[in-house]
């Protein structure tokens, strides 16, 4: 009876473990970060910082305007410095700015934003840093400038002056 | 025409698997002596296999681009010793390579197993012929090494640089050879189940095999980390990498099947362990091919990536694994003595708590290996299981390990009583204050930094005072143990002692630290054969006033154009100072690592002895515990 069992629960975790390999084998395994310059975003469903409401990626950026998806969090010490452009970058109405918060904790990031000001439309927050892979993100903060569903370019590390003037030339 | 004769010499090998199995069957019906064609066939087998490995290496060598696998492999201006080992280092021909081991082992198993009854070894055949036609079939169908290419390209496509190193071109063949080790002594488990041979007699006879592919294999891990440590600069030699778990995963399931062999050839005890470490270890050797080369996994040991031949692994794989339970279920029972029982204070049980903790080991490694792969199928979820969790869940109970493993070779059979209590109680005294007195003067955690080191100090002493009282009885097993007391004691000091700087510097500058400056002197370049060499001048000055220049390179590789970074490397019995140079984009700035890395020698040669341990046992005639 009890050898049975055993023997019964062992084909059974051999079957599955079989299953789940063959299954295994047609994912896609590409871990590293990919430049995705040109091609369409990546999308994602991520909640949103504060209320959780759902939101899917598809829905933000097919809209006519530039996007800016800046990647940052409460804990990096660039993003602080980048912050005052993006804070500029807000009064441009062509543009719009969507903040991507990365493995930050609620509390830390409204206290971040209430004391510099809060630059970003929608703020979705990436609590375990998934997403941000899928976008082939090198660290904190990157930024990524979107038009019509497609990167056009991407900043890695806080953005300066420079890139400023360069994101506004290409809005213009 | 070299890929020619290989290509038809790999269909007549598979052919005469036909007239072995045919042999094997009327010759387990009619006869008590084992048929020698059935010997002859098994070594025709080998010899068109060898043929076609040879018309492999051929085409290599002449850079033949007609064969596809040549084409996409190998240049014309890369040494020959790399032509060579550029046959095995891709997925076509060190499969080729492995059927070849695989037949060859065969057919050594049939000539020294002459002691043992006919029954048991056609079976073995029998089960091994299986095996040695699935990879036939694998080889031919979905990875043919002999692709034929029209037109002729006139250059090839290049090694991969950061395999052209020479540790690495011997790395595959050594571990196949453990690999492929494990699967005789499979078919062989499978065979003695079947014809009720699981004696003394087996335990004696397929220890040697187990020895064999367990030196094999402590060997090839050893050579594929010296690699990771000199090529690929990280500065490490063991990253919980997937393909590393995978190959460590066999080795802890070997090294278990090693121990419960020396015990049951002893006693006929401990049978059930036996065989099931027995599959487990050439199962497991099996689920590592597939890991690696279906590309469900990502590493660093990335082969072209198919699913079709994934798929045949798997199915394969899982066809021999379903064999082996069913075998196991319905042929093998335990017909343990119950005068053998066990006390808790003596050899066998000691064995026991060792086959316990290899599980352990064992299962917290491969959870970390293939767990991901189960979530991302059922959740969709990424994660990536690293140093950290391997780390937690192992080092603590290394520390009852270490203890076990320096009480437990004390003992006697069947029941013993503690005599060396004293010699203990000073040992495990002397270890503590030594240990302590080390981590005191380091900023790390005492407490467990501490008991951790005390046990493989008290294990180094242990077996150190048996080198002086016991002289030559147990050689080999104390060397073994001996070796991984101090394998232990380097992996915790390099981890506990180990200095790293990385910082940007340009020609000229000179980087500070309270321990050491560094000084950027100048930047040299040298064309070689295949590459052309970027080599920076370095002056470290540590505090103590000693000096080392150091070279790291930079080569930047013509065929593929592949930029690799190469260490520099000074070692000596204490230390190794360790430093890579990168570059920095479009900058006049190179990006420095520069690691001291004390005892480092002291990992490889602590493996090495552990092996040596393993190979003295091999050679030794009479056994012993």
């Amino acid at each position: 009876m009890k050898s049975k069992v055993i023997t019964i629960t062992l084909i059974l975790f051999f079957l599955i473990t079989f299953v789940i390999f063959f299954k295994g084998l047609k994912n896609p395994n590409l871990y590293t970060p990919i430049s995705n310059q040109g091609k369409e975003v990546p999308s994602f469903e991520l909640k949103s910082l504060g209320d959780n409401t759902k939101i899917i990626s598809e829905k933000i950026f097919r809209g006519n305007k530039y996007y800016l998806m800046n990647i940052w969090a409460s804990w990096c010490i660039p993003c602080r410095d980048e912050h005052k452009i993006l804070m500029d970058l807000k009064k441009d109405k062509k543009i719009e700015l969507i903040g991507f918060n990365y493995k930050d904790n609620f509390k830390n990031a409204t206290s971040f934003l209430k004391d510099l000001g809060n630059p970003y439309n929608i703020i979705v927050s990436d609590k375990d840093g998934i997403a941000s892979i899928n976008w082939g993100a090198y660290g904190v903060p990157e930024s990524f400038l979107i038009h019509e569903n497609k990167i056009i370019k991407r900043f890695i590390g806080p953005i300066n002056n420079e890139d400023l003037l360069e994101i506004k030339k290409i809005i213009r | 025409m070299a890929s020619f004769i290989g290509f038809y010499s790999l269909s007549f090998g598979l052919f005469f698997s036909i007239f072995i199995i045919l042999y094997s069957f009327i010759n387990l019906k009619n006869s008590e002596v084992l048929d020698k064609k059935i010997v002859s066939f098994t070594f025709i087998q080998f010899f068109f296999v060898l043929i076609s490995f040879l018309g492999l290496i051929i085409s290599f060598v002449n850079s033949d681009f007609s064969n596809e696998t040549v084409f996409n492999h190998s240049h014309t201006t890369k040494p020959l010793f790399y032509k060579i080992s550029g046959t095995w280092g891709n997925h076509e021909g060190s499969l080729l390579l492995w059927l070849l081991v695989l037949t060859l082992f065969i057919s050594i198993f049939l000539i020294r197993s002459n002691q043992q009854p006919t029954k048991y070894r056609i079976f073995t055949l029998l089960f091994q012929q299986i095996i040695i036609i699935g990879f036939f079939i694998f080889l031919i169908k979905t990875s043919s090494p002999f692709n034929y290419i029209f037109p002729k390209p006139n250059e090839g496509l290049g090694l991969n640089p950061i395999l052209q190193d020479p540790a690495l071109a011997i790395h595959p063949p050594i571990l196949y050879l453990g690999y492929v080790g494990s699967s005789i002594i499979f078919s062989s488990a499978l065979g003695a189940m079947v014809t009720s041979h699981v004696t003394k007699e087996w335990a004696k006879h397929i220890k040697r095999w187990v020895l064999i592919s367990w030196v094999f294999l402590t060997l090839g891990i050893l050579l594929g980390s010296i690699w990771a440590y000199y090529e690929l600069g990280w500065g490490g030699f063991w990253f919980w990498d997937p393909v590393e778990n995978v190959s460590l995963m066999p080795w802890f399931a070997l090294t278990t099947l090693l121990h419960c062999i020396l015990v049951l050839e002893k006693k006929k005890i401990l049978t059930s362990w036996a065989m099931i470490l027995s599959i487990a270890t050439f199962a497991l050797s099996m689920s590592g091919t597939f890991l690696v080369r279906s590309g469900i996994l990502n590493s660093v040991h990335t082969f072209a990536n198919d699913p079709e031949r994934g798929l045949f692994i798997l199915i394969f794989l899982f066809t021999l694994i379903f064999l082996s339970i069913f075998i196991f279920i319905f042929f093998h029972s335990e017909k343990e003595k119950i005068e053998n029982n066990f006390f808790w204070l003596s050899k066998e049980s000691s064995i026991l708590v060792n086959n316990w903790f290899m599980m352990y080991f064992l299962s917290v490694v491969l959870i970390g290996t293939i767990y991901p792969i189960f979530l991302e199928v059922i959740t969709a979820n990424k994660i990536s299981v690293g140093p950290p969790f391997y780390n937690k869940l192992i080092i603590p109970f290394l520390i009852p390990f270490l203890l076990a493993m320096a009480i437990g070779p004390k003992l006697n059979w069947i029941k013993s009583d503690f005599k060396d209590k004293f010699y203990m109680i000073i040992f495990l005294m002397i270890s503590f204050l030594l240990s302590a007195l080390i981590i005191k003067e380091f900023d790390i955690s005492f407490l467990i930094n501490t008991i951790l080191v005390t046990s493989a100090f008290f294990l180094f002493f242990s077996t150190l005072r048996e080198f002086f009282i016991k002289r030559l009885k147990n050689l080999s097993q104390n060397i073994a143990h001996f070796g991984f007391s101090l394998l232990i004691l380097s992996v915790l000091f390099n981890n506990i002692f180990s200095n790293e700087i990385i910082t940007n510097l340009k020609i000229g500058e000179t980087f500070r630290s309270d321990k050491f400056t560094i000084n950027f002197e100048n930047i040299d370049q040298e064309d070689e054969k295949n590459f052309k060499a970027i080599i920076g001048k370095f002056n470290v000055l540590h505090t103590d006033g000693s000096s080392d220049t150091l070279n790291p390179e930079l080569r930047i590789y013509n065929q593929p154009n592949i930029i690799t970074s190469e260490a520099d490397i000074k070692t000596n019995l204490l230390t190794d100072k360790f430093m890579t140079m990168n570059y920095v984009q479009n900058q006049e700035y190179f990006n420095i690592r520069y690691q001291v890395k004390p005892f480092m020698i002291w990992i490889w040669i602590s493996v090495i002895l552990i092996s040596f341990g393993g190979l003295l046992s091999f050679f030794k005639k009479r056994y012993e515990i």
